[in-house]
């Protein structure tokens, strides 16, 4: 089956440098791993499969190869969950703010 | 042409030169100093032609507030007679929603007047923004790179959401993982597309921030009919200080103190890959604020214009948890949800205002805007999923990348002093190394004097100190 045809948003990954490849004074978490990039374009192959290398045209009309990594990439980052430890601080706050206005009225 | 890493970064003087239109040789005095002043006019725009730029693409020229109801509750906890008026630039309602729009402005019309086709910058922030944003007014290309990602690919929300909002813009965004390695793949990108390097640290960007500094003075000095007191601005890499300081003078507020602010972040490793999403503040941080104080020329280009050092009176550092706690004020108490980035400023603002007499002005000299990604639920959601505690407590057991302490009151709020001499001291220290065995010159002690805000005394002094020690 096929994953992509030519004109689809795609994301495409590149190994830019292997571990071996890295810069001398890096933490050894980050040297030990290999440096790597995403861009997301449409593509200009006639179909693909995601691990195929592929060719893409990115938003800005470059052509760019890669991996195809991701068809229709979505983004992901959200809201996050509700905190109690912060739910709480707007209360907290206008109930002081209340009570130094009642204090400087005298009240 | 050889693009492994070794031989582009063997061409970076030509690349920049050819990337930047400035020939950063010419500005050298001597292997220590260089021309600061002739760097910063080699761009010739005078600061009203700057507004006029700004103007026309709908940046600058926003509002200031006085946070009324901030102020009151801050004196409520302070003593008698204390308790400065806080105002705010009110930064978000530039175009991409934050004062990294000026910076972007000026360098983008350069860029187009220059004869660039499109305009490249490495940012993971509010300024990759700024420039896809003000690529697309003018009708030129933009790549942002971003450093997004850690080798599991769990990505900063906040830098998933700046990636959104550059791909909004059109930018071609690379999505790249922790390491320096970024400045490879620039000098590359710029070769193969001969695009502008609109980098945070050329004269026009720090030029666009002139007009903030001067924007607020005339703001304060038409509402109240004086200067402000004291001006406090989120510090990273020094950029926004430098701008800010720069235009208060223009504006004749030489009096105003002007004091940085960062998020302590001490423990963390910039480059490292395990410590990446182990904070929830991706700028404004000692990470970035404490090298670029101590040493601002290692960026992207030959020299950096953003020299905080020049420009700064105070240093002072809040932890993540209340910036957070003050983020939540913002929203409940004056109405304004904004980022929590660029509410660093305003959380040490709750405890210099407490310094100061009621009489006095302090502005709060940017916002940020907010998003998915930014909020304060999404960062700390994003925390505990990286093995950091979350808890309501004392802001002084704080521990970055292990506990965030969001405090139980604002009296509990702390600002934590930087020593000033330090910094100056180790200033000094690494020009000499980096120069070693190059001794300097009067002429050097003057540059190093103007370029740590310290006597010439000081300087020498310090030079004095540290060969005694090296000879002991």
């Amino acid at each position: 089956m096929l994953d992509a045809k030519k004109g689809d948003l795609v994301k495409i990954h590149k190994i830019i440098l292997e571990p071996d490849e890295r810069t001398g004074n890096l933490p050894s978490s980050t040297k030990s791993v290999p440096y790597e990039c995403w861009i997301k374009g449409f593509l200009l192959d006639k179909n693909a499969k995601l691990g195929n290398e592929v060719k893409i045209e990115t938003f800005i009309g470059r052509e760019i190869s890669g991996t195809l990594f991701e068809v229709n990439p979505t983004y992901d980052h959200n809201f996050g969950e509700p905190q109690k430890e912060i739910l709480s601080v707007g209360n907290e706050v206008k109930h002081l703010l209340k009570k130094s206005q009642n204090e400087s009225k005298g009240v | 042409m050889d693009k492994s890493y070794l031989a582009v970064i063997s061409r970076k003087t030509d690349i920049l030169k050819k990337a930047t239109g400035i020939d950063y040789d010419h500005f050298e005095i001597s292997p220590l100093a260089f021309d600061y002043d002739g760097l910063m006019k080699s761009c010739d725009f005078s600061l009203e032609d700057v507004g006029k730029i700004l103007q026309e693409v709908g940046v600058g020229q926003t509002p200031l507030v006085e946070l009324k109801n901030l102020t009151q509750l801050v004196r409520s906890i302070s003593a008698p007679g204390k308790g400065a008026r806080i105002f705010v630039k009110d930064e978000a309602a530039n175009p991409s929603g934050s004062f990294k729009d000026r910076r972007a402005a000026l360098s983008v019309y350069h860029a187009k007047n220059l004869g660039y086709k499109g305009v490249v910058a490495a940012s993971s922030g509010n300024y990759g923004a700024a420039v896809a944003s003000q690529a697309a007014k003018r009708g030129l290309k933009s790549i942002i790179l971003q450093e997004v990602y850690d080798s599991r690919r769990k990505g900063q929300p906040e830098i998933l959401e700046k990636t959104r909002a550059c791909e909004a813009y059109g930018s071609e965004v690379w999505q790249l993982t922790v390491g320096p390695e970024l400045f490879y793949i620039m000098l590359l990108v710029l070769e193969d597309t001969e695009f502008f390097s609109a980098s945070l640290y050329v004269p026009t960007s720090i030029l666009g921030i002139e007009t903030l500094g001067y924007e607020l003075a005339q703001q304060v000095l038409q509402q109240e009919g004086r200067h402000p007191d004291m001006v406090v601005v989120t510090h990273a890499g020094g950029g926004n200080i430098t701008g800010t300081a720069r235009g208060l003078q223009r504006a004749g507020s030489r009096d105003s103190s002007v004091v940085g602010v960062s998020v302590d972040l001490h423990g963390l490793h910039m480059a490292s890959d395990t410590d990446f999403n182990r904070k929830s503040f991706t700028t404004g941080h000692t990470g970035f604020g404490i090298p670029f104080l101590t040493w601002p020329d290692r960026t992207d280009v030959p020299r950096n214009c953003a020299r905080g050092l020049r420009y700064m009176d105070r240093y002072v550092l809040v932890t993540q948890g209340e910036v957070f706690h003050t983020t939540e004020m913002l929203a409940k108490l004056e109405g304004m949800e904004r980022g929590p980035a660029g509410n660093t400023s305003l959380a040490g603002a709750i405890c210099l205002a407490r310094e100061l007499d009621k009489a006095q002005i302090l502005v709060v000299q940017e916002t940020e805007y907010t998003a998915a990604g930014k909020l304060p639920s999404s960062q700390l959601t994003f925390a505990r999923e990286n093995g950091v505690e979350v808890k309501r407590g004392n802001p002084d057991d704080d521990q970055p990348g292990k506990v965030i302490i969001i405090p139980e009151t604002i009296e509990q709020f702390r600002l934590k002093e930087y020593d000033m001499p330090e910094i100056r001291r180790s200033y000094v220290k690494k020009a000499l190394d980096i120069t070693r065995p190059y001794e300097p010159s009067s002429d050097d002690i003057q540059f190093l004097s103007e370029d740590s805000k310290a006597s010439t005394e000081f300087v020498s002094q310090t030079i004095a100190s540290l060969s005694s020690v090296e000879t002991a």
